[in-house]
């Protein structure tokens, strides 16, 4: 099996890929960049959080006039987090459905000069898994 | 004794479009000089310059300005916030009067964008060999653009609206209904970039950009600039009574950031910093959504007017789609919106943005508008946003006519 590499570090592979947010300690605010303080209640310490692959769509849009056109979504994942990725697996908006449920899903994006594969996330609708 | 009210005594902007012949400070020079003109007034009398640009902002253009119009040594700021810009510089103006550091201000918009593209933004030449390196506060290596969903406007606009449209069962249909009403109000605005009319089913039928938004239900890109006098209440008492009769009052001027939310760092949220600008202007003018003659709010892309309808409680909440079927927002409707064309169609050189709208309302408090004029107009609302985020709500009131 080739190196991997996460696209972006809050991205865990491994056994279970699953996203990782920094977790601020006083709120229970999440965030998947490192903060210097806690844009909701000003607190300075964060600790890491595992979220769930699971969620349901909030939002998305299906982008065009791009060389490989995609879809955006915005998922809420269950027991917290909203995250922002590719919809994989639809080809039509009349597909989506208010609240559909959705799951996580890696895939290899590319490959660096020295054989390093970029590990992306998406989410496909619940039941519509490879 | 004065009120403290801070009144625009004048205003002006140039066409907008694409003006290959005409640089920055030419288009920002026609509208300064034109709003000055329009107020009787000279920059003698003016004792602040305010100067909204996005994409130069870093030239000093409020200085360069001076030299095309005038040097007096008075104090320049230059403004930068987003698609809020010029509605910043205008309240930067606006605060200088209230401090009472001068009684007479002048703030200008320009933008110069030409064609530069709605997705843009040009690749960086690649380095000789590709080695993944995390890069960032994301730790990301690579352009997470397209393979982590979208960021850029057409997307988080589309995005926002569909998420509206998936809580309160909007369509597709409701979307385009927004741009085929501004591309019709455009018609009768000789100052807008496009003056178009387009059908219901050629909107839907476009190429499509950033579902639901197809290409005519995006604000193109343009050059343009629009600038404003204003002026204390006790400087205006003590001025031509013609230029007193003309004179519209700020009754409110608010402006807003985005306040922490949960989705917020994947998902810029429009709506709270735009219903927090319209509730305190509205309790600040002491007027309320049903007393607008006319309102321009922030139409980057239909999807936005929509919820923005919602936003500035135009209609009840969850009603945007209720409220473009009623007809309500077309000029001959209830609360007449975006009667210029709006960005759609007038298009959205973004540091002009926020002042051309304020030009929009006070042309008609005046009554001046012409084709477009709305019969009767005594009170209107500007909205500008800009992602990041930057809001301005500006509540306008015709002066008592003496
Ligand atoms: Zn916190």
């Amino acid at each position: 099996m080739p190196q991997q590499i996460p696209v972006v570090d809050y991205l865990e592979l491994g056994d279970r890929p699953h996203l990782r947010a920094r977790e601020c300690t006083a709120c229970g605010a999440l965030y998947f960049d490192r903060r210097n303080a806690c844009a909701k209640c000003f607190g300075t310490e964060f600790t890491a959080r595992a979220l769930s692959n699971h969620g349901r769509l909030r939002a998305f849009t299906f982008v065009h006039r791009v060389k490989r056109p995609f879809v955006s979504a915005i998922v809420e994942l269950d027991g917290g987090g909203v995250v922002k990725a590719n919809l994989l697996g639809v080809e039509d908006p009349e597909q989506i459905t208010p609240r559909l449920p959705v799951v996580l899903e890696t895939y290899a994006v590319g490959t660096d000069d020295e054989g390093t594969e970029a590990i992306a996330f998406g989410y496909r609708p619940q039941g519509g898994e490879k | 004794m004065s009120s403290g009210d801070v009144w625009i005594i004048g205003a002006a902007m140039t066409p907008f479009g694409r003006f290959a012949d005409k640089d920055l400070l030419d288009l920002a020079s026609e509208a300064a000089m034109g709003a000055l003109a329009d107020a009787d007034t000279s920059m003698a009398d003016i004792g602040i310059l305010a100067m909204g640009n996005v994409y130069e902002a870093n030239s000093h253009n409020g200085q360069r300005l001076q030299k095309q119009i005038g040097q007096t040594g008075i104090p320049v700021y230059n403004v930068v916030n987003a698609c809020a810009t010029g509605a910043t510089a205008v309240r930067v103006v606006m605060m200088s009067i209230a401090a009472g550091e001068c009684d007479s201000g002048l703030a200008v918009g320009v933008e110069k964008m030409g064609k530069m593209g709605m997705l843009g933004g040009a690749a960086k030449p690649r380095p000789d060999k590709k080695v993944y390196q995390p890069k960032g506060r994301y730790g990301s290596v690579l352009k997470t653009e397209g393979v982590l969903g979208t960021g850029l406007m057409p997307g988080v606009f589309a995005m926002a609206g569909m998420e509206y449209a998936l809580e309160h069962g909007v369509t597709a249909t409701h979307f385009a209904k927004v741009a085929q009403k501004n591309h019709a109000h455009s018609t009768l605005n000789p100052l807008a970039q496009y003056q178009k009319e387009f059908s219901l089913e050629e909107i839907l039928s476009a190429e499509m950009i950033s579902y639901p938004n197809t290409l005519p239900m995006c604000c193109p890109t343009g050059d343009g600039a629009a600038a404003v006098v204003l002026v204390s209440d006790a400087k205006l008492k003590t001025l031509d009574p013609d230029v007193r009769r003309r004179a519209v009052k700020i009754s409110a001027s608010v402006m807003t950031s985005d306040p922490w939310s949960k989705s917020g760092q994947v998902q810029p949220d429009v709506n709270t910093l735009t219903r927090q600008a319209a509730d305190m202007a509205y309790e600040k003018a002491g007027i309320g959504p049903q007393d607008l003659d006319l309102v321009e709010l922030h139409d980057c892309f239909a999807t936005a007017e929509l919820l923005h309808y919602d936003n500035l409680r135009l209609c009840p909440p969850g009603g945007a789609g209720d409220f473009i079927d009623s007809g309500a927002p077309w000029r001959d409707g209830s609360i007449p919106v975006n009667v210029s064309g709006g960005l759609l169609s007038k298009g959205h050189p973004l540091g002009a943005t926020g002042v051309a709208n304020i030009y929009e309302v006070v042309t008609h408090l005046r009554g001046e508008a012409g084709a477009r004029q709305i019969p009767g107009a005594k009170v209107g609302l500007t909205h500008v946003i800009g992602l990041a985020s930057a809001c301005a709500v500006h509540i306008l009131e015709a002066g008592v006519r003496r």
